[in-house]
């Protein structure tokens, strides 16, 4: 059992209504789209440390091995820039190749073949070769697990053209993005968050698809926007639900992708709204709620009646320590707080 | 000591035991492509100074023999991935001379449409699959296209060029091991020239034979004589054979000597990182000087023979050359195509 499954097990999700439709776990919503994907198209492949294992990916590959083998489904030496390379190499000759990682810090051991290969041939070769491939990965929070164990990378890699990234809120996103980025002809990186992994949600059955590069209104408000994607998206629409107690009204945009960003959607609420609060599982500097920002300032200014806000992580460290930890981590109150005081 | 590293191959009379079982014109073909490589070479260092090529270059004048023994050994379709020293790789394995000048020249009639210059040299139509300007970056790369064929079922072999600083990289003993654990159907191919940039080996590494160290990874590996066009062509076309057999991968060593500069034209001998002794010590043993003799003195090539190659050649350049001055530049338009594939 993975070390931080207490954790996740003492969060508290809204139970979805078995009546608009079936109800299934984060979780379970993320090996459908594996086992669709794996079903559907004999070029894909699912590989990485521990997805055979008993743990299988947090649950997300178990029974994968099992119903489609061991070429396709199966362990890797701990090799991480050496996989990435493999999985470059897999994808320009025909394949896709769905990359799975614990933790974002180790995806850092590959930056090379990610940044500087995966991301790259496309352009490169003048278009001759597409790099068709996932890199997943769960963004940890918690439970000790610190500097080196729960950073949110997606900051870093936004500014890396030719890469796509997503950040599922949901499990109905989960599996929708999850179809889209492996049957997208790019590199996509798709970090999930361990938090909404014990998270029910209305799932169609069968395949489908949500588009990259597009985001959706989780709420609409005319007042002030949350905007960002992943679990931040969780705590603004708990701060919106406080928010509307007070008599504020609170628009929720959750980017799905944040790379391309869905600029149409910001900019539209933002001319309504006048003002927004950035949100991000990540860093605030050089991250989502910098990019954000910095649309808003460069493409929204008019529309702006108060400065922008960003509530994400500090310029510190992760620290490990349970106490450390809660002054660290932004939660709905403090979105709450950055909203109201735009507003007042 | 003024040579560091020193030729141990048999020079002129390691041919022998390779050459009898070939065609005589297999035998011309591979010299004509050495040829072929060196005189585009020497015409690429000559123009050099004229800035019309506004990329860097990386020449391979003294490693021949390695490029072309190789690909010799390959079909069209099997692939090759390499690193920043690609000219000898791309022409060995049958990519567009034309092409290639033209993106030295950032025309957009380059092989990959001036967005590579001379470190991407790729030509898909002829399996010159990929290349990395980062030292080990094409390694883990050519053992996933060897995956990719492994799953398809396909016989296609992957080979990949890396010099010794390859060995270095920590990406290169994890492409190794995986390769082997997969049997992947992939040949790493190390040209061994001693000097990464300017630093010798020895201040890199401890005594050691490559090979010895790629062998602990459990597959065959050899070392060979890197300036005998033959005996590469040899230990490639086993590697190969193995790989497509599904037997997995092979690792060959090839020692040979650079006589230029890392980069650039000319040579750098004269800055003192090695000893001019030891540069013309290699010269002595010029892969297509030897190889020459040996055919002259079976009879299999003759002066006639070599002037009307050399006059081939020449007017090749020459059209190639054209053909690149004269193609147009790339347009605005052309910088924001394939950012992202449809």
């Amino acid at each position: 059992m993975p070390w931080d499954e207490g954790l996740v097990n003492s969060l508290v999700y809204d139970a979805p209504d078995p009546a608009e439709g079936r109800v299934i776990s984060y979780v379970k919503a993320i090996n459908e789209a594996l086992t669709i994907s794996l079903g559907s198209d004999p070029s894909v492949f699912v590989m990485g440390q521990g997805v055979d294992d008993p743990s299988a990916m947090f649950g997300t590959t178990r029974g994968l091995q099992a119903q489609f083998g061991s070429d396709r489904v199966f362990d890797t030496p701990l090799s991480e820039e050496g996989m990435m390379g493999v999985c470059t190499g897999a994808a320009m000759n025909g394949m896709r190749p769905v990359f799975m990682h614990n933790r974002p810090d180790f995806v850092l051991l590959a930056f090379n073949q990610l940044v500087t290969h995966a991301a790259k041939f496309h352009f490169m070769d003048n278009g001759q070769t597409n790099v068709p491939m996932v890199v997943w990965a769960a963004i940890g929070r918690g439970w000790g697990s610190g500097a080196q164990h729960s950073q949110a990378i997606q900051g870093l890699l936004l500014g890396v053209p030719g890469l796509k990234i997503v950040m599922p809120s949901t499990p109905y996103d989960a599996k929708g993005l999850l179809l889209s980025a492996i049957l997208d002809n790019n590199p996509v990186c798709v970090f999930e968050h361990r938090w909404l992994m014990k998270k029910d949600g209305i799932v169609p059955e069968g395949f489908y698809r949500v588009p990259l590069g597009k985001g959706i209104y989780r709420k609409r408000g005319n007042d002030v926007t949350i905007a960002g994607a992943s679990h931040a998206i969780e705590l603004g629409m708990r701060a919106a639900v406080d928010l509307e107690a007070e008599g504020i009204s609170a628009e929720v945009i959750d980017l799905r992708t944040i790379k391309p960003m869905d600029e149409h959607i910001l900019l539209e609420s933002l001319e309504k709204t006048g003002r927004i609060v950035a949100v991000d599982t990540a860093w605030m500097k050089g991250g989502v709620c910098a990019e954000i920002g910095c649309l808003a300032a460069e493409k929204g200014f008019p529309f702006l009646r108060a400065p922008v806000a960003r509530v994400g992580l500090p310029d510190i460290p992760t620290p490990a320590g349970y106490t450390l930890e809660q002054f660290f981590y932004p939660d709905a109150a403090r979105i709450a707080s950055a909203a109201r005081s735009l507003v007042r | 000591m003024s040579i560091r590293y020193r030729y141990t191959g048999d020079g002129a009379n390691g041919f022998e035991r390779f050459g009898t079982a070939h065609r005589p014109e297999f035998l011309q073909d591979l010299f004509l492509s050495m040829l072929r490589i060196r005189r585009i070479e020497e015409e690429i260092e000559r123009r050099y100074h004229q800035d019309q090529m506004k990329t860097p270059i990386h020449l391979v004048i003294g490693q021949e023999a390695t490029s072309v023994g190789a690909c010799a050994a390959l079909r069209t379709t099997d692939l090759l991935y390499s690193s920043h020293r690609t000219h000898g790789n791309y022409l060995a394995k049958g990519g567009d001379l034309k092409a290639m000048l033209a993106e030295m020249h950032c025309r957009v009639t380059g092989c990959v449409g001036s967005r590579g210059g001379s470190m991407h040299l790729i030509d898909k139509k002829v399996g010159m699959a990929g290349t990395s300007a980062i030292v080990g970056g094409a390694v883990p790369i050519a053992v996933g296209a060897a995956l990719a064929a492994q799953l398809k079922g396909e016989d296609r072999v992957t080979m990949v060029f890396l010099g010794d600083a390859t060995t270095e990289e920590g990406v290169t003993s994890e492409s190794l091991n995986f390769a082997s654990l997969k049997k992947a159907p992939v040949v790493f191919f190390c040209e061994n020239n001693f000097y990464s940039v300017q630093s010798p080996l020895s201040t890199r590494q401890p005594p050691r034979d490559l090979h010895r160290w790629a062998a602990t990874y459990q597959m065959p590996s050899v070392a060979v004589d890197g300036v005998n066009v033959l005996a590469v062509h040899d230990a490639a076309a086993a590697a190969v054979e193995r790989a497509r057999a599904g037997d997995g991968p092979t690792f060959i060593e090839a020692p040979v000597y650079r006589l230029r500069a890392h980069g650039g034209a000319g040579d750098d001998t004269h800055t003192g990182y090695r000893h001019i002794a030891e540069r013309e010590h290699w010269e002595a043993f010029d892969p297509i000087a030897l190889y020459q003799h040996f055919l002259r003195n079976k009879q299999w090539l003759d002066d006639r023979t070599i002037g009307e190659m050399e006059t081939r050649i020449a007017t090749e350049i020459a059209e190639a050359f054209e053909f690149a001055l004269n193609s147009p530049n790339p347009t605005q338009d052309d910088l924001t195509r394939h950012v992202y594939a449809e």
